[in-house]
């Protein structure tokens, strides 16, 4: 038996092995995913993010826990950076998730973004893709430790929570363009500690100031939570399922949908154009024209232009 | 692109002293390697479940709690069970020597003590983990 179907089949085993296989991308991959895709679309992709330390994977581990005592099966996605160096990596997204431990209603799998710059990894919806084939109801995906601009996550999940913590960074830092507009809901964690009402003020400003029209009417609600002990955690999860009804009833769901996947189509038709591209050229031809472009023979775009046409 | 090592490092057992494995986690980072830290007070069946899940080629168990001759045989035995026997062990921590040899026979690809350099440890691990 393949992957594919010892995966569709239950076994934990062939899920890890075939997630794997897709992550490293392999030409077995892209057959894989083939055979998956008619299996996904039924789970709800649920996107966490926000900076480094606002008590993301916390979050996630109490989401989690919830969602099991509700019988929803859960699949988490932690993505930590690699090393731009090394090319190595540490994954600690587990450690704030030991409850999850024994269930087998959750499957964990830690990724690295491997060179990836927008919070998630290449191969990140091909993962999700295949933890929603093997039947989670729930997939939550978790970024690395978000700044301002990685707001990739907001094309793969459904619902997009953006984390905050008190403390981080004055009015000013919230009106900023990027993350904070991705949200669907926002979550001041760790709202015990002195400050957490004044940071959800200045969330307040964000939402009010930017009424996106494309939501078809949906206010972020703001939530406090301390993740750490569960205390607001129901309420996150209430939102989390008001906004997918929302997003189901106004047709917001199939409309993003669509713009999800013809980014996608275009993502992996750039992929394979250049790809095709550079073995057409090879790499000694590539090599000579990045040469003679730093010996200011010719330019970038000249030289894109005839490699084109080649 | 190339298949990338993956090491799952836990620390099984009640000591909290987690300096080392944190050391180690580390070291193999810098070696290229992605590390699935799992951090205090595992138990054998929670790493046996993350080394599933993570899909990993490796892993390593810190202990210092001199547990190890209870705790070591119960994860490769968790191991076998659900058919991860390609997955290799390695044991950092105080292991007395008698206890080195009897690891080793059940098993463990390797054992490092106190002041095991890390350089040596992780290319000792990258080697084991790329000749299967």
């Amino acid at each position: 038996m393949d992957l594919v179907t010892e995966t569709l089949d239950g076994s934990r085993y062939a899920l890890a092995r075939l997630i794997s296989l897709v992550e490293n991308g392999n030409s077995g991959a892209r057959s894989a995913l083939a055979a998956l895709y008619a299996h996904t679309g039924h789970a709800h992709l649920v996107g966490i993010t926000g900076p480094p330390g606002s008590g993301k994977s916390t979050l996630v581990n109490a989401l989690a826990k919830k969602l099991r005592q509700q019988d929803v099966t859960v699949g988490i996605i932690g993505v930590d950076p690699t090393s731009p160096f090394t090319g190595g990596a540490l994954l600690g997204d587990r450690v704030r998730m030991r409850d999850l431990a024994g269930d087998p209603g959750v499957f964990i799998r830690s990724m690295a973004t491997r060179g990836s710059l927008g919070g998630l990894a290449q191969a990140t919806n091909d993962v999700v893709k295949v933890l929603d084939a093997a039947g989670f109801d729930v997939v939550i995906i978790e970024t690395v430790g978000a700044g301002q601009s990685e707001v990739e996550i907001a094309r793969t999940a459904h619902t997009t929570v953006v984390l905050e913590a008190p403390g981080m960074g004055d009015e000013v830092q919230a009106l900023k363009a990027g993350l904070m507009e991705i949200a669907d809901i926002l979550v001041v964690n760790k709202a015990d500690r002195p400050g957490a009402a004044r940071t959800a003020r200045a969330l307040e400003m964000v939402i009010d100031r930017h009424a996106p029209a494309d939501r078809n009417g949906w206010q972020p609600p703001i939530l406090q939570t301390v993740a750490l002990d569960g205390t607001g955690v129901p309420e996150v999860l209430n939102a989390i399922a008001e906004h997918r009804d929302h997003l189901r009833a106004t047709g917001l769901l199939a409309k993003r949908e669509r713009l999800r996947v013809e980014a996608e189509l275009l993502n992996v038709l750039q992929r394979r154009l250049l790809d095709q591209l550079i073995s057409e050229v090879g790499e000694e031809q590539m090599a000579a024209w990045v040469d003679r472009i730093v010996a200011r023979e010719t330019d970038v775009y000249t030289a894109a232009r005839a490699l084109c046409e080649s | 692109m190339t298949e990338q090592l993956r090491v799952l490092i836990a620390k099984p057992g009640l000591d909290g002293h987690d300096r080392g494995a944190k050391v180690i986690a580390r070291a193999l980072r810098d070696a290229g390697m992605e590390v699935i830290y799992t951090g205090l007070r595992q138990t054998p069946e929670m790493i046996v479940e993350a080394a599933l899940q993570e899909d990993v080629d490796g892993v390593g168990l810190s202990i210092l709690s001199g547990a190890h001759m209870t705790l070591v045989p119960r994860v490769l035995e968790g191991l076998q069970q659900m058919g991860l026997d390609h997955v290799k062990v390695f044991v950092g921590g105080i292991i007395p020597t008698e206890d080195q040899r009897a690891l080793e026979d059940m098993g463990v690809a390797g054992i490092f003590g106190p002041g095991a350099n890390t350089e040596v440890v992780s290319t000792f691990i990258r080697d084991q983990l790329t000749e299967s």
